[in-house]
Parts: structure tokens; sequence; C-alpha cells
């Protein structure tokens, strides 16, 4: 998610300025996501030269609110229907860092897949004891961001148990072993040629 | 400490066949002190539960229980500390078809010789503790899965259970009433019982104080005590 459709969302509610959409932006992400002023400003100057936001006149306390013109309330619409691609995402260096591990030679991967998963667990904590402070039913929408966060850092142990248990079974290719003739595969084949 | 583990192995078997379920583990677990226990498949999990209930002797090392080595008891007195001091929740219930809500919960306070009378005022409390006290009445069958298992922490939690041993508790439980078991068992202990967790649910073990990792029977890895949430915000920052 960008900023800039998060902006787009609040204005939706109505006309906003500056100091009122960093507050609203927080308060809805639960301060998951801390805004500075500069990137509320930045922001908004780039919506409003693509034309999806226009300022109004100032205020009395010389603040300058901002409005959605139709073209932004259309892209916020589109936002609101599109699914998130995974793509969009950032690589995933975990995963590439493992990759890597695997590879290079003198690594402990399973030290490696640990120190990851104690650290991800750690934060598993911490989210967890957010959440249990949060029993309020007015709270939902920020335990739900929790929640959020929670599903993620889980599916990370998780797939980093599948990696465990993958390295437990893996044999790196011995560059030494001959290519044919697996003893094993002769064995089975005695067996059947026996049975026969 | 209310529970402690010095340097328990435990073996199963011996010669070629044996099996190291546990090999010198040390483990503490305070008044108010939550901790979970993760590991692969074999790891050692169960085995380091039911050691810590009792259920189990270790090939060496010894198990304390509010300071009391569990080895120097004998089998009475040993029964008689897992009835007083040690609930248990495991992932299948045990709870009797015959018995109401109520009358489960109390059972063992009146296995223990507890009055009937008493033992079912306890039990109602344990089943308020759990939010089940307007169904004290009802029998297994007329209950949800989710209602059910907490009748099943009820009764692990009912009198004054000092340590509370839990093994996958949420079982086949929704997240949403898994998560409720677990506000349960972490309720108990922030009013200053000891609980030992064992789950492969990593969002299950967050709700601990300390999560410990086993593998191959030896304590690999051990999270650090939780900071305030307040750092993990501007961390992210």
């Amino acid at each position: 998610m960008s900023i800039r459709h998060g902006l787009l969302a609040l204005l939706e509610r109505g006309p906003m300025y500056g100091y009122q959409l960093r507050a609203a932006f927080e308060e809805s992400t639960g301060a998951t996501w801390p805004l500075n002023i500069g990137q509320v400003y930045t922001t908004l100057s780039r919506l409003e030269r693509d034309g999806l936001v226009r300022p109004l006149p100032e205020n009395d306390g010389g603040q300058r609110p901002y409005e959605l013109t139709d073209l932004g309330r259309a892209e916020i619409t589109v936002w609101f229907v599109t699914p998130i691609s995974r793509t969009d995402r950032p690589r995933d260096e975990l995963a590439i860092k493992l990759a890597l591990a695997l590879t290079t030679p003198g690594v402990d991967v399973r030290a490696v897949v640990q120190t990851q998963r104690t650290a991800t667990i750690q934060t598993l904590q911490e989210l967890t004891r957010l959440k249990s402070r949060s029993d309020e039913p007015g709270d939902l929408s920020w335990r739900l961001i929790l929640d959020a966060m929670v599903f993620q850092a889980e599916s990370e142990v998780r797939w980093l148990d599948h990696c465990e248990a993958s390295l437990v079974r893996y044999r790196p290719p011995d560059p030494a072993a001959p290519t044919t003739a697996a003893p094993e595969g002769a064995d089975t084949d005695d067996r059947t040629e026996a049975n026969r | 400490m209310i529970l402690e583990l010095r340097g328990v192995h435990r073996t199963h078997g011996t010669g070629e066949t044996a099996v190291h379920a546990l090999r010198g583990v040390d483990l503490g677990v305070a008044p108010g002190e939550l901790v979970a226990v993760m590991g692969p498949s074999g790891s050692g999990k169960s085995t380091l539960l039911n050691l810590a209930g009792g259920l189990d002797s270790p090939s060496q090392g010894a198990v304390l229980v509010e300071g009391e080595v569990l080895g120097d008891l004998n089998r009475k007195q040993l029964a008689r500390m897992r009835r007083r001091h040690v609930g248990y929740v495991f992932q299948d219930l045990n709870l009797l078809a015959s018995l109401t809500a109520v009358e489960n919960a109390a059972l063992p306070l009146e296995l223990d010789g507890m009055s009937v009378r008493k033992a079912r005022k306890l039990a109602e409390a344990a089943l308020d503790e759990v939010g089940l006290a307007d169904l004290a009445k009802r029998f297994p069958d007329e209950m949800s899965g989710g209602q059910q298992q907490r009748v099943a922490i009820a009764r692990a939690l009912v009198g004054e259970r000092r340590l509370v041993l839990a093994d996958e508790p949420t079982g086949a439980l929704d997240s949403a009433t898994g998560e409720a078991v677990l506000r349960l068992l972490r309720n108990r202990v922030d009013a200053g019982s000891a609980g030992v967790l064992v789950t492969h649910e990593a969002r299950h073990a967050a709700w601990a104080d300390r999560v410990v990792f086993l593998r191959d029977g030896v304590v690999v890895d051990t999270t650090s005590p939780v900071g305030e949430p307040e750092q993990l915000l501007e961390a992210k920052a």
C-alpha cells in the first residue's frame, strides 16, 4: 500500500488539511505506520499535480484543506477493488538469504533458520502483548491490523519450520559420486528380479 | 521457581535402540511466568511436559515442583501433588460425558478428598473464570467444542493450581476460540501461577513470556523476555 492511496481514502471522508490527514492516518493504522508531516505534504502536492486532489481556500487558522477530485475518487475506488499483487512487494530478503546460505560454504543453515525463527517469534510475542492490551470493542480496527502482522509473522515461522524439515532431509550433491548406478536402485531391481 | 528442571535426561529403551528424548535440559519457570516450548516432532516437547507433571521420571537429573524433588516423593505423595498443585490441559479433553460441566471441573478436588460442596463451589468459580458460569449444569455433548475446551481448562485451573501444563490446548478450535483459550491461560499465569505451554503454533507460543526451542532433546535457543510493546512501534518507525 502507498501513502498516496491512504491519503486519498481519508479524503473520501471529506476535506482535510495536512495535520488532520496525518492524525487520521495514524489513527486508522493504529500508529503502526507513523508518518511525518513532510511526507504528507509531498504526497499531497503530487496528488494535486496528478489531478487527484485540489486545494481549497485557507481557513481562519491559515490551514489549507484538500478535497478529492472526481479523478481521485475514481482512483480510490479502483484501489479498493483491486487485489494487491505479491509481485508488487519488495523482494523477500530472507528467502534470498536462505537460498544463498544453502550454497555458501561454511554457513550453518540451520543456525540461520533458528536465528530468524527466534527473532520472528520475539516479534510475535511483542505483537501479542500489544493485542492483549486492547480489549475494547472500539479497538477492533487496531486489533485487525495487529492480527495481520501476527499472521504474516506466523507464516514466516511456518515457512522456516518447513525449511528446517527440508534441510534435515537434504543431502548436498557429492561432486565425487558417480552419476549412474545408485546402489539403492540396484537393490530394488534385484528384489524385483527375485520376485518374478 | 515453581518448576525447575535440572540437567534432565530422559532415555527410552537401552543399547542401540535407545532413544534420547531429552539430553541435559535445564529450565526454570517462576510464578507469573508462561513458558512456551516449541520444536519439531520428536524434539522432546511432550516428554518435557510429562516430566514436569510427574507423569514420567527422568533417567538423570531432577524435576522440582515448588522446591520438592519429584523423584523423592512416593507414589501417594506424587499423586497428591499432581491433584493439588498441577493443572493439565491436553488436546484430548478427557471430559466425562456422564458428568455436567461443574461436576467435571470439580472432579480433581473430589478425588483429592475435598467435600462435594466445597469442590463444587470452587468448580463454579473456575467455570466463572472461563466465562461458563451459565452453562455449569450442561453435559459435554450439550456444548460446542470451544465450550468443552473451556470446561477442560476450568478443570485444570480449579482450586489452587500453581503449575499449569498445556499440550496443544487449542486443538482443532478455530483461531478466535483458540485465542480465547490462550487468554485464559495467560490470565491465570498473570494471577501468579507458572505455566508451560507446548505447541507447534508460533501464534500460540507468542502468548508466552519466553519461548524455548527444543531440537533432538536439547534446548537450542530461547527468546529473551518481552520488552515494552512501545519499543516495537519505535523500531518499526
